[in-house]
């Protein structure tokens, strides 16, 4: 090969290499990118289908069921408009307690329930994740207005 | 009064800080002797000043003196010792000011150690390490004060996090700082060789060890913080992806780019503006570091309480910086760089290359930390990317450059015949596709792909890195025949290798199970028996816990007792679960208590962490490296 076919070659190595990884890494950017979605959107069935997406809000007092002495577990979460079941089997983070803010991911399955595979811990105890914050400051305002948004009316206590 | 003193002592080290700043530069362009030499004793006075008002902070804290704010959030009565002073360095001020004292600690070194630099350039050099002080001091000063006075003063302290009574969080920060910070003193010679126009082999002879020590810091930094998430977050994980995370990992990628660049440019005068730039880079992304653990504006399970007016003045800061740094780059750096040819087989093409595919890996792990933030500007909704996208993205450029590391220690400069380096090559090639294959069969008896090229790469580096030491010891010479850069870069390389077989063996192996465990009761994972023997109560100093004592045995042989706590602090009440870890060589066996969950039963997590100790040691190992490469003779000569 003369040296100008070998620099040819390696130019067309080097393109066809790098367009495959940059293919790779968008198509995993697409499967790893998850939407934080407020629970009162889930209820009202706006979620994206058959993929991951977080949930945040506060963990409903009451609201943890257990099998006993078993890792299954339930509890429900609120925006303070809406209420979503969460299902989870597996250790718990520190801070996760009723009443305190909560993020999980997951995805639901059957058309209700949400089955979190991850379940956030937070450092501080006053930390509080910014998109919960937010979903939460949203839907407190909406509870003085009738509790109405995109069609579904949620009575949440 | 301490607290006053402290406070007025960073107001004469600011002012001292603007004489550095600007003196020397003026001097240095009128060529006045007088003027330029005020930047040593200036920085001089800037460090003792500062080290004054660090020493109160620290002062304040061991004496309780809840009359001030920041001694009050974050201290307590009945805390340790110990970590009353890391505690001065848990939250931002504190933080802040271990920064400020850090930059006036590099600066009054390179101020005390510079055989054999011109004055001009030196002076220059300090002058822009003053004026980023400046910036800081600045920033402490109005924004972030840490000796504000709580009026009236509180009984007691709301006590520091309890995730932060750690032995590896009371050095870990310094360290790591002592990283981000040294990359200010390069940038500071690139600014400096801008502004006077020359950059010879000299300035970058100058430049190198500052860069490779404040990388070895930022090297050991990184894996202590890696090593105390693993143990004190309790769940195992010796990686996350967080944007904290990547923010330390962003100026190392980009820092050992610059490492590999400035060899060039020492050696044969090329890749002047390319290293310049990356030194530019490499102290931004430090400062843009900074800008997201300090904004709040990136999700993360770093985000302590975050405060947007500071992250406004950093984001300032850094843009004045960034901006001007790469206007003078625009205007000064084309008329440095050199003609000098090299051929397509040298070790000027496999540098290019490792340069290449670092800053490729750095844009990745950039892209993903700040999508989230791209796309809720552009009100795409609220993303996050979990850290597997970070997984591929970053193996893609790391694959060719660990296999290409193994071939470019052995290339020569400028131009390499290939004949000879085929035939050294040959043997440990095969060697270590051989071993990439062997090694997962023999000891954990699966073997694919990726396997094989995690294996096969870690071995390929390691043969290679031994290449070198190898021939100098068995020709009798022992180090003389090997000069010292030549013998850290083998050493820092072979701890890149060991890097690589821990991650690559630990996440093909590794075993993580939640299980349901009833005291007296045996679990079996990872064909080793844990039996739950006993729970009991453990009073420490500032906590009580629950403590779970679980035996672990392999078949009849006993291995070891783990003992994993829940701890209640007593001022904040809240829960941290200790881990219980029984460590080996060649793998951790992990116990972390969840909760109780039925009639003495507990939720726990097992997991069994092959090879993990050799991601730390493998760093560990690269920072020797860098240690070593200091000790190379033509850093001291003083005759150029």
């Amino acid at each position: 090969m003369k040296p100008r076919h070998q620099r040819m070659l390696a130019v067309g190595l080097a393109i066809a290499g790098i367009t495959i990884a940059a293919g790779l890494t968008l198509k995993a950017f697409d499967e790893n990118m998850m939407f934080f979605i407020d629970i009162s959107d889930v209820v009202a069935g706006n979620y994206p289908q058959e993929r991951n997406f977080r949930i945040g809000g506060l963990v409903v007092e009451n609201s943890i069921e257990r099998e006993e002495g078993s890792l299954d577990m339930r509890f429900r979460v609120t925006d303070m408009q809406c209420e979503l079941n969460v299902t989870y089997n597996g250790v718990l983070p520190d801070l996760f307690r009723e009443g305190q803010g909560v993020v999980a991911h997951g995805a639901i399955v059957a058309g209700e329930v949400f089955v979190a595979d991850k379940i956030l811990a937070k450092h501080d105890e006053n930390y509080m994740a910014p998109e919960v914050a937010a979903s939460l400051a949203k839907h407190a305002d909406e509870k003085l207005t009738p509790l109405q948004k995109d069609g579904v009316e949620c009575n949440s206590g | 009064m301490i607290p006053e003193i402290g406070h007025f002592a960073l107001i004469l080290a600011l002012s001292l800080a603007v004489c550095q700043g600007v003196l020397p530069l003026v001097g240095a362009h009128r060529d006045d002797k007088a003027l330029m030499s005020v930047a040593r004793s200036t920085s001089f006075g800037q460090l003792f000043f500062v080290m004054i008002s660090f020493g109160c902070l620290i002062w304040v804290f061991i004496n309780d003196d809840f009359s001030v704010l920041y001694v009050a959030s974050n201290s307590q009565l009945s805390l340790p010792t110990p970590y009353k002073i890391s505690a001065v360095w848990s939250a931002h001020e504190g933080s802040l000011l271990m920064w400020i004292l850090i930059l006036a600690i590099w600066t009054a070194a390179v101020a005390k150690f510079n055989p054999g630099i011109p004055q001009k350039l030196i002076s220059r050099v300090i002058g822009v390490l003053g004026l980023l002080s400046v910036g800081f001091l600045l920033f402490i000063l109005l924004t972030s004060n840490p000796f504000e006075r709580l009026i009236p003063a509180a009984l007691d302290g709301a006590d520091l996090n309890p995730l932060l009574q750690d032995p590896g969080l009371v050095i870990h920060p310094p360290i790591l700082y002592i990283g981000y910070v040294g990359f200010s003193v390069a940038f500071a010679f690139a600014i400096a060789a801008m502004i006077s126009g020359e950059l010879d082999q000299n300035w970058a002879r100058w430049t190198r060890p500052w860069t490779t020590l404040a990388w070895l810091f930022l090297t050991i930094g990184i894996a202590l913080g890696s090593w105390w998430a693993y143990y004190e977050l309790g769940w195992g994980g010796w990686w996350f992806w967080d944007p904290v995370e990547n923010a330390s990992f962003m100026p190392w990628l980009i820092g050992t780019a610059l490492i590999h660049s400035l060899a060039v440019t020492e050696r044969r005068g090329l890749f002047k503006s390319w290293t310049l730039l990356l030194a530019i880079t490499a102290f931004s992304l430090s400062l843009l570091g900074t800008f997201l653990v300090r904004s709040g504006i990136i999700v993360s399970v770093h985000a302590f309480a975050t405060d947007p007016t500071r992250g406004f003045f950093i984001l300032a800061f850094l843009a004045i910086v960034v901006i001007g740094a790469l206007l003078l780059y625009a205007w000064r750096a084309p008329a440095l760089d050199s003609n000098v040819g090299f051929s397509p087989l040298s070790r000027e093409t496999f540098l290019l290359l490792n340069n290449v595919l670092l800053v490729i890996a750095t844009t990745l792990v950039l892209f993903g930390t700040l999508a989230p933030l791209i796309v809720e500007i552009l009100n795409g909704g609220k993303i996050s990317i979990g850290a597997p996208w970070f997984e591929i993205a970053f193996l893609i450029p790391m694959i060719p450059l660990v296999l290409l590391l193994g071939l470019g220690m052995h290339t020569a400069w400028r131009k390499q015949s290939s004949g000879p380096w085929i035939r050294l090559l040959r043997l440990p090639a095969i060697a270590a596709v051989v071993i990439g294959v062997a090694l997962p069969l023999m000891f954990y008896e699966r073997v694919n792909l990726l396997l094989i090229i995690g294996c096969g790469s870690a071995a390929w580096i390691v043969i290679s890195s031994l290449i070198q030491p190898v021939r100098s010891w068995s020709q009798k010479k022992g180090t003389a025949g090997i000069t010292r850069s030549a013998l850290g870069m083998s050493i820092a390389h072979l701890g890149m290798g060991l890097f690589v077989i821990g991650v690559t063996i630990t996440s093909a192996f590794g075993i993580e199970s939640d299980r349901a465990m009833r005291i007296g009761e045996s679990l079996e994972v990872a064909g080793l028996q844990f039996e739950f023997r006993e729970l009991r109560e453990v009073q420490g100093p500032n906590y009580k816990a629950i403590e779970g004592v679980l035996e672990i045995r392999d078949g009849g042989e006993f291995i070891g007792i783990v003992r994993p706590q829940k701890r209640q602090y007593l001022v904040q009440k809240n829960w941290m679960t200790e881990a219980g870890i029984h460590p080996t060589w060649n793998k951790d066996l992990f116990v972390a208590l969840g909760d109780e969950i039925g009639d003495d039963t507990w939720s726990v997590r097992i997991q069994y962490k092959p090879m993990i100790r050799f991601i730390w040691i493998g760093a560990f190992i690269m920072a020797v490296g860098g240690l070593v490469t200091l000790t190379d003779r033509r850093y001291r000569k003083v005759v150029i």
